[in-house]
């Protein structure tokens, strides 16, 4: 056998043993990929590890690429983002069917995150708003996006905007979970790395610390009362105490850790990108069992002073990240309210 | 909304030491009362999570009822207190996401109080019942056009691989 051949041998020898990654974005802002980058240096071992077969964000690859391979030749799938549309949902369920292990990446793959929150509306409310009732918006023939337009030439297709906003694990099955709004790089390599060393934890499961925000907080503790809480433009908080003690609504006791505690390290609350810890079903509930359980107040009125001031936008608050994946839903058809909590004029309630 | 035949399902969590025993109560006093309270025991009142109302909407109850002994009179002495914190916190939350505050309610009986009791049950069906279902696991309104949408994707990709490259 030449040098030549022989060296060829290797390379193919090399590539074979080489897994396939790909990196996938559906309804999500581009912040896990920016996350994915910021493992630095790490990344060109991820790339001898690792042949990246499919990432629009940094490599050029096309969906019909992946279309032509066959089902399971992709070894890990990183999929960001939530389904909103269809082309979203088609590229999970392409995706799924394309990998061995499809992991669900970051918060809106894992519990819908700020999109997700868009599931107060629907897509009617959405759009008039988007296209309409924005000051800045002048569209007097009401012009709104269409799935399908008719040219001359034919029929053109975008993708249907879905008036609900899924998590991937609502579409597809999910094999692994890296929570985070984004994973910190630091999660991430541990992750590659425990893919890469084949030490993955049992299917299904989070990929990730178990313990909650707290527990890595270095703030000191001791018995908490509050009579109000307090929004963190009225405050400026004590940097060694306890955020709750001091009444912001920290979402810390709620919260995964995996975050390094940053947001508490500045004198900022947590708002609980990490999602709810592994003995936890459902964020928003775990959230407000552990601040009611901090008010100091036996008396009902003074309870419901204390929330309904401090606390304006519960939703918002509770389920900032977990709205699409939570046990939460909408309380009344879509079609019966115009968008603003108002039944609309035309009646039609469910 | 009222419909005769709309039967409403209610999850009913009553503490050991007080509501249960009123239901207990009301049970042998033979206190007739609705028939729609499917009732689970819990220690206190101050065991139940929201995740448990919260669950239980989604799985398709139209209405929960939490009962606990009065204050004052908790078994563990004050928990009946974090029960009444979490139920108003959990009530902001509800009714942010536009649901009547009737279905969610929260009632104090003691062991003597199985007349009171199921006055509450009475009460809280009554209510549900104007509002009408919940509907909650249905509400992730589907569209109509996603299947057709999604065949649509594969179909022009199709297409698009007959190009000749």
């Amino acid at each position: 056998m030449s040098k030549t051949e022989n060296m060829a041998a290797t390379e193919a020898a090399e590539a074979k043993s080489k897994g396939k990654l790909a990196i996938y974005w559906a309804a999500s802002c581009g912040g896990c990929e920016i996350s994915t980058l910021g493992i630095d240096t790490k990344i060109l071992d991820l790339a001898a590890a690792f042949d990246i077969v499919f990432c629009p964000c940094i490599t050029d690859g096309k969906t019909r690429d992946v279309e032509k391979m066959a089902d399971g030749e992709i070894d890990v799938c990183l999929f960001n983002g939530g389904i909103r549309t269809s082309e979203n949902e088609y590229m999970a369920q392409l995706l799924r069917r394309k990998s061995k292990v499809l992991v669900a990446f970051g918060s809106c793959a894992t519990e819908g995150c700020i999109p997700g929150l868009a599931n107060l509306h629907d897509r009617k409310s959405i759009f008039d708003n988007t296209y309409q009732e924005t000051c800045s918006t002048d569209n007097e023939a009401g012009v709104r996006p269409q799935s399908v337009t008719q040219v001359p030439e034919g029929d053109l297709h975008l993708p249907v905007f879905y008036d609900t906003l899924r998590t991937l694990d609502q579409t597809v099955k999910v094999d692994y979970y890296l929570p985070g709004c984004p994973p910190e790089s630091d999660r991430i390599w541990e992750a590659i790395e425990a893919i890469m060393a084949g030490q993955l934890p049992p299917p299904g499961s989070v990929i990730g610390s178990n313990t909650t925000v707290c527990d890595f907080c270095n703030r000191t503790r001791s018995e908490k009362k509050i009579k109000e809480f307090k929004r963190t433009w009225e405050v400026i908080p004590d940097p060694d105490t306890c955020l709750l003690e001091q009444g912001l609504v920290c979402c810390g006791p709620a919260t995964r850790a995996g975050c390094g505690c940053l947001c508490p390290q500045v004198n900022s609350p947590c708002i609980g990108c990490y999602g709810p810890p592994g003995d936890a079903q459902d964020f928003g509930a775990r959230l407000m069992s552990a601040l009611a359980s901090v008010i100091d107040s036996n008396d009902p009125r003074e309870i419901q002073a204390i929330i309904e001031r401090g606390i304006p936008d519960p939703v918002g608050t509770f389920y900032r990240f977990s709205l699409a994946g939570s046990l939460l839903r909408r309380g009344k058809r879509p079609e019966a309210e115009n968008g603003h909590g108002q039944q609309a004029a035309t009646g039609g309630a469910s | 909304m009222s419909d005769d035949s709309f039967e409403p399902k209610i999850v009913g969590f009553l503490c050991n030491w007080c509501s249960y025993r009123a239901a207990d109560l009301a049970g042998t006093a033979r206190i007739s009362h609705a028939p729609n309270v499917r009732i689970i025991r819990v220690m206190c009142s101050g065991r139940v999570d929201p995740t448990f109302v919260l669950k239980a909407l989604s799985l398709g109850a139209d209405g929960v009822m939490i009962a606990g002994c009065h204050p004052g009179e908790c078994h563990y002495i004050e928990q009946n207190y974090k029960a009444m914190r979490r139920y108003y916190m959990l009530q902001h939350t509800l009714k942010a996401m536009g649901v009547e505050e009737q279905r969610v309610q929260l009632v104090w009986a003691s062991a003597a109080e199985g007349q009171q009791l199921a006055d509450a049950i009475d009460k809280l069906v009554a209510d549900v019942k104007a509002l009408g279902p919940l509907g909650w696991s249905k509400n992730w309104a589907e569209n109509g056009d996603r299947i057709r949408a999604l065949e649509d994707i594969v179909n022009e990709h199709k297409e698009a691989l007959e190009v000749p490259r």
